[in-house]
Parts: C-alpha cells; sequence; structure tokens
C-alpha cells in the first residue's frame, strides 16, 4: 500500500513526530511505500538542524534523515508554516525540502492511506 | 476489461477531502493553517467539505473581533469560500447547542447536522483531516 503521512506537531513535545516515524519504519519493512511526510503546524520543528537533544536520548531529526537517506522519502516542511517559525533553507536539515502545501493534496490524491498523526 | 471514469480536473483523480476543525479560531493555530490547507485544495478540483465540530464551531461565529488581542481576524475568508467552489460547510448541531449558539449566530450559510448524519458523511470520505 502507498501510504501518506501528515506531521502536525513539534518533536519532543508531542509523540506525534515518534508515531509517524515508528509508524514509517514499519510500513517500510513490511514492503509499502510511504509515498511522502509532510510536515506542518509545529511539525515543521522536526526539520531544523540545530537541534541537539541529550545524548541519551533520540535524534529526532537525524533519525528522519537517515530515512529518507537510507528509503529516499520525501520529506517536504511546509513553506507558510515553516517560515512563520524561522525554518528556511538555511536551518534545513539535510533530506529535508521546503514546500507548498499542494505536496499535501497532491498525497491525499496520489496515496491510498494519507495518515495524519497529531492533531 | 477497462473501466470508464470521469475525470474532472483534466484527467485528475478526483477525490472527497473532508476537513474537521474542532479548536477555537485564535487560541491555537490550527483554526487559520487549516483553512490555508482548504483554499490550496480547492485548487486542485478536488471534492472539499469541511466540518465544524466541539469549539471548531466559533470559527464561523459572526462579529469577531480580534483587534485588542492582536491576532488578525481571519473570519471573513470563511465568505470567500464560495468563490473557491468550497460550499459544504456541516456543523455539528450538538455542539451548537452546547455553546448556546443557533445557525444565525454563523457567517455563512451551512448545514447542520446530527451525529449520525455527521458520521455517515464522514464514512463517504476519501481523506479526512482533523484539526
Amino acid at each position: 500500500m502507498k501510504f501518506g503521512l501528515l506531521v502536525s506537531e513539534g518533536p519532543y513535545t508531542h509523540q506525534a513526530s515518534d508515531s509517524a516515524y515508528q509508524f514509517a519504519v514499519a510500513a517500510l519493512a513490511k514492503g509499502h511505500e510511504i509515498q511522502r511526510i509532510f510536515f506542518y503546524h509545529d511539525g515543521v520543528n522536526n526539520a531544523t538542524r540545530h537541534t541537539e537533544p541529550p545524548r541519551d536520548d533520540r535524534h529526532i531529526v537525524n533519525r528522519w534523515t537517515a530515512l529518507a537517506q537510507e528509503h529516499k522519502v520525501d520529506l517536504v516542511v511546509c513553506v507558510a508554516a515553516a517560515l512563520r517559525r524561522g525554518i528556511n533553507e538555511a536551518v534545513l536539515a539535510p533530506g529535508f525540502r521546503i514546500s507548498g502545501l499542494g505536496q499535501l493534496v497532491d498525497s491525499g490524491i496520489k496515496a491510498d492511506r494519507l495518515l495524519v498523526f497529531g492533531g | 476489461m477497462a473501466e470508464q471514469q470521469a475525470t474532472p480536473g483534466g484527467g485528475a483523480k478526483t477525490k472527497k477531502f473532508m476537513f474537521v476543525n474542532r479548536k477555537a479560531p485564535y487560541g491555537t493555530i490550527y483554526a487559520l493553517e487549516s483553512l490555508e490547507v482548504v483554499l490550496i485544495a480547492a485548487t486542485f478540483d478536488q471534492d472539499v467539505s469541511l466540518v465544524f465540530i466541539d469549539d471548531g464551531v466559533y470559527e464561523l461565529t459572526r462579529g469577531q473581533q480580534t483587534k485588542d488581542i492582536g491576532i488578525k481576524n481571519f473570519s471573513p475568508s470563511y465568505r470567500a469560500l464560495e468563490g473557491y467552489d468550497v460550499e459544504k460547510l456541516y456543523v455539528d448541531r450538538h455542539s451548537l447547542e452546547q455553546r448556546g449558539l443557533s445557525e444565525k449566530d454563523l457567517l455563512v450559510p451551512v448545514e447542520v447536522l446530527d451525529t449520525e448524519a455527521m458520521a455517515e458523511l464522514m464514512e463517504q470520505q476519501d481523506v479526512v483531516l482533523s484539526f
């Protein structure tokens, strides 16, 4: 099955980023396709390269980057939501790209299921 | 056997998108950013409907004045939805009544639905996004 994911809450504050990540890993392991992961609302904070959690905690941002590199998952950050929260190309972690909300609607159209994490 | 399908919007697939609005308009950003997705979705020629439930019904109340809290009043945008061919607005009856509101307190024409009818409508959707 082809899944689109929407992450709509910030990392560490809310479990949405963890749940979405765990789901993506599990779905890929089962042979499903992750068509795109779209970051909206405070979810855009998943994409900043300045994230530095304590060493004994998971690194949510690096985890996304690794997922993008290993499985070619398309990680898209909403431009309007990002800019209003101080996220731009200069602070973007590898593997993410900034684009418009049309990419979320496109996921809704092209994926078999669009799953919302957060909200 | 090839299946014949009507494909409006230049051959693109048309899906039923429902946006479920559950939060008051200014306490959090969800209502505003939901509206931003709705306006984009409308340009994709999809079958878009909006639902207002719980505190989401406050998003549609008339006479919103936000000057004193320093936040832009975005409620006039709901009136503009018609221009984007987004005309299916549904409001949960129970949520309205719980808050002492009725249809005449709202700034756009809506269809007020009971819980059962609302559930049925959700069942028919391809994509449900909740804000």
